[in-house]
């Protein structure tokens, strides 16, 4: 495993439960679209960032399909909430609070993020 | 009209053609199904279907399809239907009809409708080797066999409706066709001189010879005893190898007048207002065959149709007549509409005529008006777009002039009349006499939205189809009308439709989804992240725009990224374990062994699984998204390129082999559909277009189940749209015929640029023409007539993408900073994603599903798990 190598742009970090991991520049987020982090106990997050500039970040994986790849859904707003649709069925899930807007006794880990200079 | 108490009457229907059956439902809906034995001798071999429709079958339609019979109704109300087997003999003393199986059935009521024969001429070797007439789905199997095996030229006798259909038919099989009609014009019942000499120059201009004024003389034959030629009345011989007798029909009414009902002076079964015969109190008599009250046999369904309720309704003790029918038309004749209403020849006293005519575009339309400003009727010869609007006003004064009624739009013409000028009591369907009034009333209290609906609330629309672009119009008044808040906006972030935003994308050239949403979206969406609907189909909007607006045509490029469904930002195919697909572009199917083998060692060498596509191409499944770019590169070294199964956006030509090689092709399939497959490549539309090109009408590259597909003719290709397979098939309908390579390329252009204007996000082009009012016709009059003056426009647009196609592949892999995206982890790029596995099966791989549900969590674990915000 490679971690991303130190740069001086605003750098993106992860609450874990032992501290602040930190995982990669923010110029790398398209507004509007995720990237995947890998964790270091083998668990994945997906990272997205939207057209305000405000970063979010919740479970890779789908918990419906299994695979994971929430991080390749397409974001959205929906009443005023930022959510992400799963590119695998479609179910959206509210990016803040990790509830899956369609099913409501579904929900996906959230997680801390803030930049560091 | 009951047997003896205690005994279930017996009802015997003879004839089950459309009338027929039109009588057995009305029956079921009376509920004299359930109190009645029911039986029904059939002559022909097929029960009841749409003779009305009957020329369709030489465009495709499939004798299945034009059948009109449900056979659960038939077995669901008992009806005893007996298929090939004709009334003989009627005793009307013992009350009993005999079949030509022998057997005898005792009726109650006997009701004959059995239709019309088709006069044939009294002239020497009519019944030669090569004569057919055109009345039965038998009759069309015959012609075309022949033509098929020994015609190169055909002539039908009769220039009238059906002389026209059966000529159109014949050049349709490939036959040189002439027409010989003994009036001075053709279809002399419609139209008068002024119509006639429109619809003549367009009909010589498709290459139908005509000849007026001359009758049939004699069939010649030659030494085997088949047609070679027709000798006619002005002296000279026309060389045929084949005949078709149009020459109009005669009621059958041998069997009433073997039984000793009495029938008119020229034929028919003399019925009263109730459709009773004059002769028998248990007989009646409905459609072709019968002479109606009025003195009149209606050779219309229509008419039919409403003795067929008149007769049922008397068989229930019932109050009803039939006093008469309208014997309005409109008809699409090779492609030409005819239409005729009313008092077409102004037959009425001291009535005035209000003529417009156009002979340079085949245009010629007139009204009969009375002295007192009504309507009386009136003729309509090449555009009848007015014909619903005009029928139900006849009768009544027009609220705007005569003239502007028939001048062309555009012309200096005032108000263009809508439907919803017509009174409540004007009849919109005449094949089911529905009134104006009823069709509102389904939508008003019926709660009925939409066309179909309508359609089976009232049967409006369900015959002849005339009246369903009216239909539409009233349909979406009354909707306005009752305040029926009908949302057609894309999504909860746009209140427009995609084509409202397709419009506004390409006039105010706006070219970034946020920008439009900022300017048009709904109040609470602007200035937010839009959504899932809207985003990928305003990004399809503005990547199938991008040469002519301005922006930039490669997907990936700047906010179009975010854009991008899942599969379109990743250029392949997501699995379900989170790997991708790949499918290279194989145009119309061709490909050579080196580009196989290439195939074989990147996908033996990245361990794909692989496997021939439906769309005649080559799938390779189970790519991680981080060998993406490898596998690209070395698929574009060697001249592959994107096929865009991932995208909403052109899949496949596919093609048959053709005339290269097949013994029976008659155009090169494969090099029209490679052709077409690099013209339209990487187009960007509402849903996924398809097509296939076959090389002679075996159609074994099954183009009538594409979007838009092209079968091959001897004289060039004929087009077919709006097809689809999936779950809801329909067969593509015949657009245009016999076009040459550059019509053919220049007509679907046309077509798809249309479609993507016009089409509903996520709408093939099935469902599209079927919503759209107006439907095929409403297509034809566009991309063909240019009834909108827009084809220059869209022919413009295909040509800048033409001219800008980019393989998005090959751009992928010349940028670095896109290529930074294809991996699993941004903080880890050289690690591949642990939940992507596989296993093995059948020699390849297949994903590994258990390794999918491996550390899932409930939702209990996870709130635990949970790390704080
Ligand atoms: C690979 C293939 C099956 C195969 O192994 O042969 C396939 C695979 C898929 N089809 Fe298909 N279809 C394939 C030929 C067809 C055909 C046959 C044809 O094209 O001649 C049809 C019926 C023809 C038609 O479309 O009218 C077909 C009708 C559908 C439909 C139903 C469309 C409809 O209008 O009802 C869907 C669902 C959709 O698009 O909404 C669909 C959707 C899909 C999706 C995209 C489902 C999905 O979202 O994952 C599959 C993608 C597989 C992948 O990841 O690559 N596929 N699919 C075929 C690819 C052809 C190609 O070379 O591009
Ligand atoms: C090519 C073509 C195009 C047409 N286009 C139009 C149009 O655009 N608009 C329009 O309004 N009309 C049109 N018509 C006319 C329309 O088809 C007829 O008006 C309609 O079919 C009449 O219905 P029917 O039931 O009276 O007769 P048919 O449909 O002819 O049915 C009569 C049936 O009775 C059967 N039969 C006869 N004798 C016996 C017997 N002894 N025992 C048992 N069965 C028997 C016959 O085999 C036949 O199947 C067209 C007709 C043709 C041929
Ligand atoms: S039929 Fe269904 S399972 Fe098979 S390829 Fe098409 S979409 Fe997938
Ligand atoms: S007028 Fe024929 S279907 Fe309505």
């Amino acid at each position: 495993m490679t971690l991303a190598p130190e740069t001086t742009d605003p750098r993106l970090e992860l609450r874990l439960a032992d501290g602040w991991l930190a995982v990669c520049d923010l110029a790398l987020l398209v507004p509007g679209r995720g990237v995947a982090v890998l964790l270091p106990d083998g668990r994945q997050a997906a990272l997205f960032r939207d057209r305000g500039g405000k970063v979010y970040a919740i479970d890779n994986r789908d918990p419906f399909g299994g695979a994971a790849v929430l991080s390749r859904g397409l974001t959205g707003t929906h009443q005023g909430r930022p959510f992400v649709a799963s590119p695998l069925l479609k179910q959206r899930f509210d990016l803040e609070t990790g509830r899956c807007l369609d099913d409501e006794t579904v929900r996906v880990a959230t997680y801390g993020v803030r930049t560091a200079a | 009209m009951t047997a003896t108490p205690g005994t279930t009457p017996t009802l015997v229907l003879v004839g089950h053609g459309m009338v027929g059956q039109r009588f057995l439902e009305a029956l079921a809906e009376r509920g004299l199904t359930a109190t009645h034995r029911v039986v029904v001798l059939c002559e022909e071999p097929r029960p009841a279907y749409d003779r009305v429709a009957l020329t369709s079958y030489f465009s495709g339609r499939t004798p299945e399809e034009l059948s009109m019979t449900d056979m659960e109704f038939i077995e669901g109300h008992g009806i005893e239907l007996r298929l090939g087997d004709p009334a003989v003999r009627v005793d009307r003393a013992a009350r009993e009809v005999t079949a030509r199986s022998g057997e005898v059935f005792g009726y109650d009521v006997l009701v004959l409708a059995t239709g019309s024969y088709p006069f044939v001429p009294p002239v020497p070797n009519k019944d030669a080797t090569g004569c057919f007439v055109y009345r039965t789905i038998e009759d069309l199997l015959a012609i075309e066999e022949y033509a098929r095996t020994r015609a190169g030229t055909g002539a039908v006798v009769g220039g009238g409706l059906l002389g026209l259909e059966a000529a159109g038919a014949l050049k349709g099989l490939g036959v040189e066709a002439h027409i010989v009609e003994f009036a001075p014009r053709l279809m002399p019942v419609q139209v008068d001189a002024g119509g006639g000499a429109a619809l003549l120059r367009t009909i010589e201009e498709m290459g139908l010879t005509v000849h007026t004024g001359v009758g049939t003389q004699e069939v010649v034959v030659g030494p085997d005893g088949a047609v070679t030629g027709m000798k006619l009345s002005d002296g000279s011989e026309l060389a045929t190898d084949m005949v078709v007798f149009s020459a109009g029909v005669r009621p059958r009414d041998q069997l009433a007048r073997d039984c000793g009902l009495l029938v008119g002076e020229r034929g028919g079964i003399a019925v009263d207002e109730q459709c009773r015969t004059v002769s028998d109190p248990r007989v009646f008599a409905i459609g072709e065959c019968a002479l109606a009250a009025d003195g009149r046999v209606y050779g219309l369904v229509a008419p039919g149709y409403e003795q067929a309720q008149t007769a049922a309704a008397t068989v229930a003790a019932d109050e009803a007549a039939f006093t008469g029918a309208d014997l309005s038309t409109k008809l699409k004749l090779l492609g030409v509409d005819v239409a005729s209403f009313g008092d077409a020849h102004g037959s009425t006293e001291d009535c005035l005529d209000v003529v417009y005519a156009d002979s340079r575009s085949g245009l010629y339309k007139k009204l009969v008006i009375g002295r007192d400003g009504r309507l009386l009727g009136g003729i309509l010869v090449g555009d009848a777009e007015a014909y619903g609007t005009l029928r139900a006003l006849t009768g009544s004064v027009p609220p705007v002039s005569p003239e502007s009624l028939v001048l062309p739009a555009g012309a200096d013409a005032g108000a263009r009349l809508g439907p919803s000028a017509l009174p409540d009591e004007a009849v919109v369907c005449s094949c089911h006499n529905v009134s104006k009034g009823t069709i509102r009333g389904a939508v008003a209290e019926h709660g009925c939205t939409t066309v179909p609906e309508v359609k089976k609330c009232t049967k409006a629309g369900t015959g002849c189809g005339s009246c369903v672009k009216v239909l539409g119009q009233l349909v979406a008044a009354e909707l306005e009308a009752g305040g029926v808040e009908v949302d057609k906006g894309l999504c909860g972030c746009f209140g427009q439709t995609r084509e409202e935003l397709y419009e506004i994308v390409l006039a105010l050239r706006v070219t970034t989804y946020q920008d439009l949403l900022d300017r048009y979206g709904r109040e609470g969406a602007r200035g937010g992240d839009g959504c899932e609907v809207c985003k990928p189909a305003v990004g399809s909007i503005i990547a199938s725009l991008a040469p002519t607006i301005g922006a930039s045509g490669y997907v990936l490029d700047g906010e179009q990224a975010a854009l991008q469904d899942s599969n379109d930002h990743f250029l392949a195919n997501l699995q379900r374990n989170g790997s991708y697909s790949v499918v290279p572009r194989i145009p119309g199917g061709e490909v050579t062994p080196e580009g196989l083998i290439t195939l074989g060692e990147i996908a033996r060498d990245f361990g794909l699984y692989t496997k021939i596509t439906g769309g005649q191409r080559i799938d390779m499944f189970g790519a991680r998204v981080e060998q993406l770019p490898l596998i690209w590169t070395r698929l574009v070294d060697a001249g592959f390129e994107s096929g865009h199964a991932y995208g909403k956006a052109l899949r496949t030509v596919k093609s048959c082999v053709g005339s290269t090689w097949c013994r029976y092709g008659v155009q090169d399939s494969v090099r029209m559909a490679i052709d077409l497959e690099l013209r339209y490549r990487g187009l960007r539309s509402p849903h996924k277009l398809k097509s296939a090109v076959s090389g002679c009408a075996r159609e074994c590259a099954e183009a009538r189940s594409k979007d838009f597909g092209v079968i091959a003719t001897s004289q060039g290709w004929n087009l077919y749209v709006g097809g689809n397979g999936g779950a809801t098939p329909r067969h593509a309908d015949l657009l245009a015929q016999d076009l040459t390579d550059a019509e053919l390329v220049r007509l679907i252009d046309r077509f798809l640029m249309f479609y993507i204007r016009t089409a509903d996000r996520l709408e093939r082009t099935s469902a599209w023409l079927e919503r759209l009012p107006g439907g095929l016709d409403h297509v034809r009059e566009v991309v063909v007539e240019d009834s909108l003056g827009i084809c220059a426009e869209l022919e413009s647009l295909m040509a800048d993408h033409v001219a800008h196609y980019a393989d998005e592949w090959a751009t992928t892999i010349d940028n670095p900073e896109k290529l930074a995206r294809f991996v699993s982890f941004v903080n880890a790029p050289d690690t591949p994603d642990p939940v992507v596995g596989f296993v093995p099966e059948r020699d390849q791989v297949k994903p590994d599903l258990p390794l999918l549900s491996i550390g899932l969590r409930s939702a209990e674990d996870l709130l635990e798990g949970s790390a704080p915000r």
